[in-house]
């Protein structure tokens, strides 16, 4: 199918409301509404086909080189606009609703470079220039950031801000003395940052839209009545996962309902046991609370997809999709996590370990969703590990992701809970192993007997990120790992630190 | 009549201008003549060109299979797809067929036979590249498949080839092995190299008034271009233009395999005379076009006591995938970088371009070399670890020197001196030795993680070794208000030749850089050019503009002398100015008043230059001669830190020292060396080609293709350009070629892990690593050497 016309006219948003609903946004300061776009439309078909900015580039159109950044400002606390980055290509157009979109293009005043940009010049930061406005666009985000409260611009700050942006040329050496040098460059402003309105104008456009196709709701109720008028209707969080399958397999979505901006569902609710997170919260936004409480499961969060991804993907499209290799449900599973649903005959909870019923395949009803994610709330003697293979450090599947939580009582191992991915078609616990472990000495004899447990726990596969060998040894390897973690007596370290974050 | 500009405005043209020299760097570098466009995202890449409203998107249809005979295209539910408006296949074709760049084998779509995963088959324009893509779905295909050869050792033996092996021999190879003290083999897989280009496969192609075509196309070699899309079309050359602004990336992966998409949009263009736009989805791209060769190579090598080479026998397979493309020449670097740095003695070397059921392998930075020089390297650690020596010691007894700077195919190795200079230097600045001890230590006392240390030396052949292809030409026009255009053959693709041969022209003409404009590369601008290739970009290229730039050079002073005059032989061109005499006597006119005094006393204010690279020659049928106008040399010293329960590992320090002659440009050589280095990283660690048993791509997108993030970056990552060592040929400026060289200082980062490894048996087995030494293969290796008996040093021929 074609995608139809973009009615794009650059007017003040209250006025003259047309027929057809519009998304009503703001790029580069100018106020935008666009009607009539295909559910499936990115943000970068937006840009480079209807509204004639190229500047944006596509190198994939599969959210992994980051070509595409683009940052969006979102209404935030103090009705200021607080500016993330996203991969442009799998972003759903229609999620620009009420925001405002900052391209490479909207950053220099007239001749004078945006700081970014005049560091990334002086550096000779850029070769063949094809990634740079990717670069660019992630270091305004992070210059942004620096503005409000500025942070030590170390290795681990760049590569989270810079882990998704692939460069083939440079080799990142001089990209990296561009973001140190950007708080030397004279302060020019983006000419839309002068605009005492522009804050308030994008708020004011509002959250909420009902186009053909695509409806955003900002309540569950309305999410509810969208269910009923649409039973059919696919859901949509961060599209980080459903988008591949618009710019993979060309998908023509027939409606989407949008669940990332239902209050409800963006709710991180504590209680005395634990937190209930809603289902929409973002890996971002999980970080500060996970920092606090595991920060085992914080820094796998910092290898979780890339900062464009944990920006918009979510909790709970990362257990709704119930891929073998997603990141967080073993962990959550060896932290007794459990869900809370919702959907046409009413709400329920479930213990996560039995929502995962094959490959792909979940225990939601037809037109159930997931509410919120209750996370216990970890026993002070409470030990978690968390562990990720995978081919490249940053930005990587996991080949294998191995999670571990127990306690110590009398030189004895309790609680034992063990979970993998990439180890069978669903994430799940290795009960085997762990019934070996559970209550006996963290011992070498007993950690014999649970890798000859895992070997009967998990028969895993082939594929592209591993053989079915590798995952073999490498996850009995993760056991020993687990064992010198524990042995007090050893001085050693037996995990390489960087891999840790 | 015309009036001439009044020059009190500056010539250099308006503010947009695209230069910026940074106040903080040296002057002589000049940041990229795009750098501004890039960063302000105004630099136009393909697919960014406006086109007529009406233009077509094409989207091709690939084959699914690897080997078999197509017995049915049914296009029928494709030509009715909304949005479609053309479909081709082969027989559409007016001229020829196959588009093999040096030999035939290249069917631009496929004839009855198909030949790998992802050939094409079919082409489809539509009003939307989305369409165009969705009808391209509705094609229905019958293949009917055949046993696919996919495995290069097993080409090899039953003599599938894509061109006859060569041979390369130097002495009594059989008696050296003989009569060698010691006698070490081992075979040894290099994995491929997906290029990643960030911009991939792309064109647009315009039909004209008459029968012809011009085409805007991201490729390495417009003229090959023009030739391919001329004979597809049955038309003149005359008839076809091409254009290349610039790449989002090459790498070689646009040197021939930009041309058959070129060829397509071309023909669509001519069929419906309209606009004709195209590119390759990345998972396209991944699956059509050729990587680089993985090789299987072998040695059979004698040394003496002291670890010195006396002699032996190499050979060097190649997967070259379905068709010749370049291979031949691939196959052929392979084997002239089987030495790397060092001298083998009397050897002989085998090169066997392997022909399989892939997409056919083509040109990637090194052009083989890298591949060649693994072997080689495999050699040197393993006689180290087999005499207990350290490897350092033993590639430094073996690098070329006085008395054993022949290599084995007959070309003189200069500067012996040179290359023990870089590696004693680096040795000295690394602090090599007290590192190893401090290694030494560490790994003693720690049972998980192991690190490891190499320093590998890099010698490579600057020329193309197809003779005919060192030519380059240029075409210099000064206007008449003093801003001066350059043209010249070679592309642009972010290794910074245009702002160098802005240089050179500024240079020779005494003026600012901004005063020498670079537009594209054009076919009616510059003709029968060579790709852009080879590292020899800015030597060829620039020394055909300082050609055109000194012939006007030389009639401006002729002018000069006779319209002021002046003294012929005083007379120079410095600061924008037209100069003579010193102190006192000097005189001086202003440049654009020089041209127009130029224009009015009717000078001719262009030239065509042109450059020829001297001396160099070699003969296949003896495999002897001077391939090579010169080396470039380099070393690197690279630390890594080994997790060897999970295979994880880290790269922690490289220091690196790389020998560019006097450099044209600090800050892009520079470039040039930490991303080619980057990049070599990526091949040998992370970069992992997959491929199921029917010969379907696996790793088809950057999900599962895994190239260098930022945090893969060496924390500690020194980099220097060798300096006071200008190159000992007369090259431009003496300087010296870096584009490829510096993407097999790499091999010291698969070295070390190696090392690392080692020390699992305490330094006296030699693990093998093939490549990419993913996480996986570096935890095998691990787990083998865990398993080796105390004594034992396996796949040793005793003796
Ligand atoms: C470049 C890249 C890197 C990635 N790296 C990682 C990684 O390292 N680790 C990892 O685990 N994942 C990774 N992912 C996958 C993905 O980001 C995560 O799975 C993410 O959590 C999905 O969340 P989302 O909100 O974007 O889901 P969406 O794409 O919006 O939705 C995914 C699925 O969940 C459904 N869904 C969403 N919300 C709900 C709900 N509340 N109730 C019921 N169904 C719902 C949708 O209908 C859809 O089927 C990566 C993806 C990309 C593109
Ligand atoms: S185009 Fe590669 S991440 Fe979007
Ligand atoms: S500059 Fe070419 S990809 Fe980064």
């Amino acid at each position: 199918m074609v995608i139809s016309a973009c009615a794009v006219r650059a007017s003040d948003h209250n006025d003259n409301p047309m027929d057809t609903p519009m998304i009503e946004f703001y790029l580069n300061g100018e106020a935008q509404r666009c009607a009539s776009l295909a559910p499936e439309t990115s943000i970068l078909e937006l840009l480079r086909n209807e509204l004639q900015r190229t500047g944006t580039k596509e190198g994939c159109a599969s959210g992994d080189c980051g070509a595409c950044t683009v940052a969006i400002g979102e209404p935030g606390r103090g009705g200021r606009l607080d500016y993330h980055s996203t991969n442009a290509c799998i972003t759903p157009a229609h999620q620009l609703q009420g925001r405002h979109l900052v391209t490479v293009e909207g950053l220099a005043r007239g001749d004078a470079l945006h700081p970014v940009q005049a560091a990334m010049v002086e550096c000779h930061a850029s070769q063949c220039g094809f990634c740079t406005p990717g670069i660019v666009m992630s270091l305004f985000t992070l210059h942004e950031r620096q503005r409000q409260s500025p942070v030590a611009l170390d290795d681990a700050c760049l590569e989270a801000t810079l882990g998704g942006n692939l460069c083939r040329c440079t080799g990142y050496r001089p990209i990296q003395k561009a973001a140190r040098h950007m708080a030397d460059q004279p302060d020019v402003r983006p000419p839309w940052a002068e605009d005492p309105r522009l804050d308030d104008n994008v708020a004011a456009l509002g959250d909420t839209l009902e186009a053909t196709g695509y409806a955003i709701p900002n309540t569950l109720e309305t999410l509810h009545a969208l269910r009923r008028q649409y039973p059919t209707a696919r859901l949509v969080a961060g599209a980080t996962d459903l988008w591949l399958e618009a710019t993979q397999r060309l998908e023509a979505f027939e409606t989407l309902i949008d669940v990332s901006r239902v209050t409800e569902l963006q709710a991180i609710d504590e209680t005395p046991d634990g937190w209930w997170i809603g289902a929409s919260v973002t890996y971002a936004r999980l970080e500060p609370l996970l920092d606090a409480h595991y920060p085992a499961f914080a820094r796998l969060l910092r290898r979780l997809g890339s900062a464009q991804i944990r920006n918009r993907g979510t909790l709970g499209g990362n257990i709704a999709n119930a891929s073998p290799i997603g990141d967080t449900p073993p962990i959550l599973l060896a932290l007794d996590a459990h869900l809370a649903l919702e959907g046409p005959n009413g709400a329920r909870t479930l213990p996560l370990d039995a929502f995962f019923l094959d490959y792909k395949r979940t225990a939601l009803e037809p037109g159930e969703f997931i509410r919120a994610i209750f996370l216990p709330r970890p026993e002070h003697d409470q030990h978690l590990e968390v562990w990720k293979l995978s081919k490249r450090r940053e930005d990587d599947i996991s080949a294998v992701l191995g999670a571990f939580a127990w306690r110590e009582e009398n030189g004895c191992l309790h609680d034992v809970h063990l979970a993998f991915g990439g180890m069978d078609a669903t994430p799940r616990r290795a009960q085997a192993t762990e019934a070996a472990l559970e209550g006996h000495p963290p011992d070498m004899a007993t950690f014999d007997a649970a890798r000859q447990a895992l070997a009967r726990d998990f028969q895993p596969l082939d594929d592209v990120r591993g053989s079915a060998a590798y995952r073999r040894l490498a996850a009995a390897n993760l056991l020993e790992r687990l064992r010198l973690t524990i042995d007090h007596d050893a001085t050693q370290e037996v995990c390489l630190d960087a891999y840790a974050h | 009549m015309r009036t001439l500009t009044d020059l009190s405005r500056p010539p250099a043209g308006p503010e947009t201008t695209d230069r910026h020299t940074a106040p903080a760097e040296p002057r002589q570098a000049p940041t990229h003549d795009s750098a501004t466009l890039h960063v302000t995202g105004r630099a136009r890449y393909l697919d960014d060109q406006p086109a007529p409203v009406d233009a077509l998107h094409v989207a091709v249809g690939l084959s699914p299979t690897a080997r078999g005979r197509l017995t049915q295209l049914n296009l029928d539910a494709v030509r009715r797809a909304p949005g479609v408006v053309d479909v081709i296949t082969v027989v559409d074709i007016p001229g020829k067929t196959d588009v093999g760049p040096v030999f035939p084998g290249d069917p631009l779509l496929a004839d009855a036979e198909v030949r790998y995963v992802g050939q094409p088959l079919f082409a489809v324009a539509a009003t939307d590249f989305k369409a165009a893509r969705r009808a391209v779905a509705l094609a229905e295909v019958e293949i009917d498949a055949q046993p696919a050869q996919l495995d290069a050792v097993a080409a090899a033996e039953a003599e599938e080839w894509v061109r006859p092996p060569h041979v390369q021999q130097s002495g009594n190879w059989q008696q050296a092995l003989a009569g060698a003290a010691h006698v070490l083999e081992a075979e040894q897989f290099v994995g491929g190299q997906e290029h990643f280009y960030l911009e991939g496969q792309a064109c647009l192609a315009l039909p004209n008034e008459d029968d012809g075509v011009i085409v805007h196309t991201s490729s390495q070699h417009p003229s090959e271009v023009q030739k391919l899309i001329a004979e597809v079309l049955g038309v003149a050359f005359h008839a076809v233009t091409v254009e290349v602004r610039r790449m989002g990336g090459g790498f070689g992966g646009k040197e021939t395999q930009a041309a058959p998409w070129a060829c397509l949009a071309a023909l669509l263009a001519r069929r419906t005379g309209r606009a004709v736009r195209m590119r390759l989805p990345r998972g396209d791209d991944m699956r059509a076009t050729g990587k680089r060769h993985p090789f299987h190579n072998r040695y059979r090598l004698g040394f003496d006591a002291q670890g010195v080479l006396t002699g032996g026998d190499i050979t060097v397979i190649g997967d070259c995938g379905h068709s010749p493309d370049l291979s031949e020449a691939i196959v052929d670097r392979a084997m002239f970088h089987a030495d790397n740095a060092y001298s083998l003695g009397d050897a002989r070397v085998t090169g066997i371009p392997a022909r399989t059921h892939n997409p056919s392998n083509t040109a990637f930075r090194g052009f083989g070399g890298p591949q060649g020089m693994m072997i080689v390297e495999r050699a040197m650690d393993d006689i180290a670890r087999h005499l207990g020596e350290d490897p350092l010691t033993i590639r430094k007894r073996n690098l070329y020197r006085p008395g054993r700077d022949v290599t084995h195919y007959g070309q003189h190795v200069e500067q012996t001196a040179l290359l023990h200079e870089i590696v004693s230097r680096l040795e000295t600045d690394s602090d090599y030795w007290a590192r190893r001890d401090a290694i030494r230590t560490y790994n003693a006392s720690s049972p998980v993680l192991k690190k490891g240390l190499a320093l590998t030396p890099v010698k490579f052949g600057i020329s193309f070794t197809a003779k005919h292809l060192n030519q380059a030409g240029a075409l210099l026009h000064i206007y008449t208000d003093g801003s001066v255009m350059i043209n010249h053959g070679g592309t642009e693709m972010g290794q910074g030749l245009h702002t160098k041969v802005g240089q050179v022209v500024a240079r020779e003409l005494g003026l600012d850089n901004s005063a020498v404009r670079i537009s594209a590369t054009r076919t009616d601008k510059v003709p029968n050019t060579s790709p852009t290739a080879a590292s020899s970009g800015a030597d060829l290229n620039g020394m055909a503009a300082r050609n055109a730039a000194m012939q006007v050079r030389e009639r401006l002073f002729d002018f000069a002398a006779e319209h002021y005059q002046f003294d012929r032989e005083a007379i120079r061109l410095e600061n924008g100015d037209l100069v003579v005499g010193h102190g006192e006597n000097e005189h001086r006119i202003a440049w654009g008043e020089l041209i127009q005094a130029a224009y009015l006393g009717r000078v001719s204010l262009s030239a065509t230059g042109f450059y020829a690279t001297p001396l160099i020659h070699y003969d296949r049928t003896t495999g002897q001669g001077r391939p090579f106008y010169y080396y470039a040399h380099g070393a690197a010293v690279s630390e890594v830190i080994v997790d060897t329960l999970s295979g994880e590992y880290r790269v922690t320090r490289v220091d690196i020292l790389h020998d560019v002659g006097d450099s044209l440009n600090p800050a892009i050589d520079t470039g040039q060396v930490e991303g080619g280095f980057i990049q070599g990283m990526g091949w040998l660690t992370s970069e992992e080609l997959k491929w199921d048993a029917t010969g379907r791509l696996l790793s088809d997108g950057p999900a599962t293709y895994k190239i260098p993030t930022i945090g893969d970056t060496p924390p500690d990552f020194c980099v220097s350009l060798l300096e006071g060592h200008p190159n000992s040929q007369a090259s431009l400026y003496r300087s010296k070629a870096v584009g490829e060289p510096p993407f097999m200082l790499a091999i010291s980062v698969w070295s070390a892990l190696r090392d690392a490894l080692s020390s699992l048996a305490d330094y006296r087995v030699r693990p093998a690593l093939d490549t990419p030494a993913t996480p996986e293969r570096v935890l095998f290796a691990a787990q083998d050497l865990r398993r080796v008996p105390e004594t034992k040093t396996p796949a040793e021929t005793p003796r």
